[in-house]
């Protein structure tokens, strides 16, 4: 990864990054890539992916409605009445 | 003295506690008259809960974590928040802006990570103390090795992730650490089993773990996988490691040589999974609805990204921009997929190897704790290949145990003990047998 494809995918993510955290990070990213392209010599040919690392079983309950106890809004400092407040839209 | 006040002065000692309460009266049940610490990744009604992060600063939920619920139930009573790797992204528990804990062994040196708070307090205290810890990679196993203390990690789903603050969903496991294979056996008891809010919970009962603690290793297949012994782990670490499977042996186990040979893949299968998986779940710190906020100005994505890049520190950073890059168009394949397929690989080596041999012993850390002077020269990813032998069972999330072997230079070394899925009983046989002998 160069300078300019961390600062795209950073963006992408929702993170500014200031120039020092910028070469520092396309240093490091580029050695850690490398490391992992060692997945490409192992054959995985026919092998399907494993997602979790073992079965898991869907669990359905009764379409009921259960009590929820907490108030949502309890921690945001951006309250305003039952609503979150946002940053403006357009 | 009382127990908070003995808390706090071992706190004052060793940087172990993100938030230490006064500690109510034990109640009535399996674990009356225990205190309980929990990592400060899993939820306490009411107490400040920031998994490490500046991100989460303020945050404190109305609920408890089902672990820690079952826990109260049982009539333990809860100490404190450990403190911890920011959401466990780490090996040695430096990466937090908040404290970083000392090893009780020696204070110039790492706990481990990323649950070092809870090791750190298993160790040192002098009171009945159970600790609830979480494993993605290794985060139970290597600050238990480091501080010479007993440290489950179950099956993947044993214990319910309700209340957990994700790093890795299906990484994530919740287990416990104790002084004792006995304690342990009794807190992952309490903790394990079904639970309605989290659908990834295996459906199956719990055991009363404490029931084979004294089973014994007659006639025990004990494996040693060739791999985990090469290059690269310290003479003194395999000296007592082996030390450890001899005594196994001298009490009935049979020993022999297995191999695990996607091992040395595993790391990078694990981390390119762990990050991709990290990057999704730390999407939703947008400082709105809890944590850290800031003033309401410009636009959403302004706003989003001004809150996320002071609130997450260098390493989640890192993890965030990795794992984003690896599930972008044109890369998923080459790295997501492919780390999945490579998975599929790693559980097919332990399942093959348990067909032969009932539980398996390695190390657990390559070395003993290093000394904080020396992780500082460490680049990134040499901080990852430190988790060489702990990530393969966490990504086939096989359960296991690490238990105290010996000393190199008065620092403890740890015996990794790793079943097949739900074979917890036999992980607890072999521990309990070696802590009598």
């Amino acid at each position: 990864m160069d300078r300019d494809q961390v600062r795209r995918v950073a963006e992408h993510a929702r993170l500014h990054l200031t120039d020092q955290e910028l070469d520092m990070y396309a240093g490091q990213l580029r050695v850690i890539l490398e490391a992992f392209s060692e997945l490409d010599a192992v054959d995985t040919e026919g092998v399907e992916p494993s997602y979790h690392p073992l079965t898991v079983e869907d669990e359905v309950r009764e379409d009921e409605s259960a009590g929820w106890e907490w108030d949502p809004f309890a921690n945001s400092g951006h309250r305003e009445g039952r609503f979150f407040r946002g940053p403006r839209i357009t | 003295m009382s127990v908070t006040r003995s808390a706090g002065l071992i706190d004052e000692r060793l940087r172990i506690f993100n938030h230490l309460g006064e500690a109510a009266e034990p109640g009535v049940g399996r674990l009356s008259g225990y205190y309980l610490s929990v990592k400060d990744n899993l939820c306490v009604r009411d107490m400040p809960a920031t998994a490490g992060s500046k991100i989460l600063e303020g945050y404190a939920p109305p609920f408890d974590a089902t672990c820690v619920e079952k826990c109260r139930r049982e009539g333990a009573s809860i100490l404190g928040k450990t403190t911890m790797d920011e959401f466990g992204f780490g090996t040695f528990n430096v990466n937090t802006p908040y404290k970083v804990p000392l090893n009780p062994h020696d204070r110039e040196r790492s706990t481990g990570g990323s649950s070092g708070g809870a090791a750190a307090v298993t160790a040192s205290a002098g009171f009945p103390h159970l600790a609830l810890a979480e494993s993605t990679g290794g985060s139970i196993s290597c600050p238990a090795a480091f501080c010479g203390v007993v440290g489950v990690t179950p099956t993947y789903g044993r214990v319910s992730r309700w209340g957990l603050i994700d790093y890795a969903n299906s990484l994530d496991k919740i287990g416990c650490m104790a002084r004792t294979v006995g304690e342990a056996a009794l807190a992952l008891s309490v903790i394990s089993g079904p639970d309605a809010y989290d659908s990834t919970a295996i459906q199956e009962p719990a055991l009363d773990y404490t029931d084979y603690v004294d089973g014994g290793v007659e006639g025990l297949k004990v494996g040693v996988p060739r791999e985990y012994y090469g290059e690269g782990v310290e003479p003194g670490v395999t000296d007592r490691v082996w030390g450890a499977v001899k005594r196994l042996e001298s009490l009935g186990a049979v020993v022999t040589e297995v191999s695990l040979p996607h091992t040395g893949v595993s790391l990078s299968s694990y981390y390119v999974i762990a990050m991709a998986e990290a990057s999704t779940n730390l999407a939703r710190y947008s400082g709105l609805r809890y944590g850290l906020h800031g003033p309401l100005e410009g636009s959403f994505d302004e706003y989003f990204t001004a809150v996320r890049s002071a609130g997450f520190g260098e390493e989640a950073k890192r993890r965030i921009i990795l794992g984003t890059y690896t599930r972008m168009a044109g890369y998923r394949d080459a790295y997501y997929l492919k780390a999945l397929r490579v998975r599929t690989l790693v559980i097919g080596d332990f399942k093959r190897a348990f067909k032969e041999v009932d539980v398996l012993a390695t190390p657990t850390m390559p070395v003993v704790a290093p000394r904080f002077d020396e992780i500082a020269l460490l680049e990134p990813v040499q901080h990852y290949m430190m988790d060489v032998l702990t990530v393969a069972p966490n990504l086939a999330g096989v359960p296991m145990i690490s238990v105290p072997c010996g000393k190199v230079d008065g620092l403890p070394v740890g015996l990794h003990l790793v079943a097949d899925h739900l074979r917890e009983d036999l992980l607890f046989r072999a521990a309990g047998a070696l802590e009598v002998s």
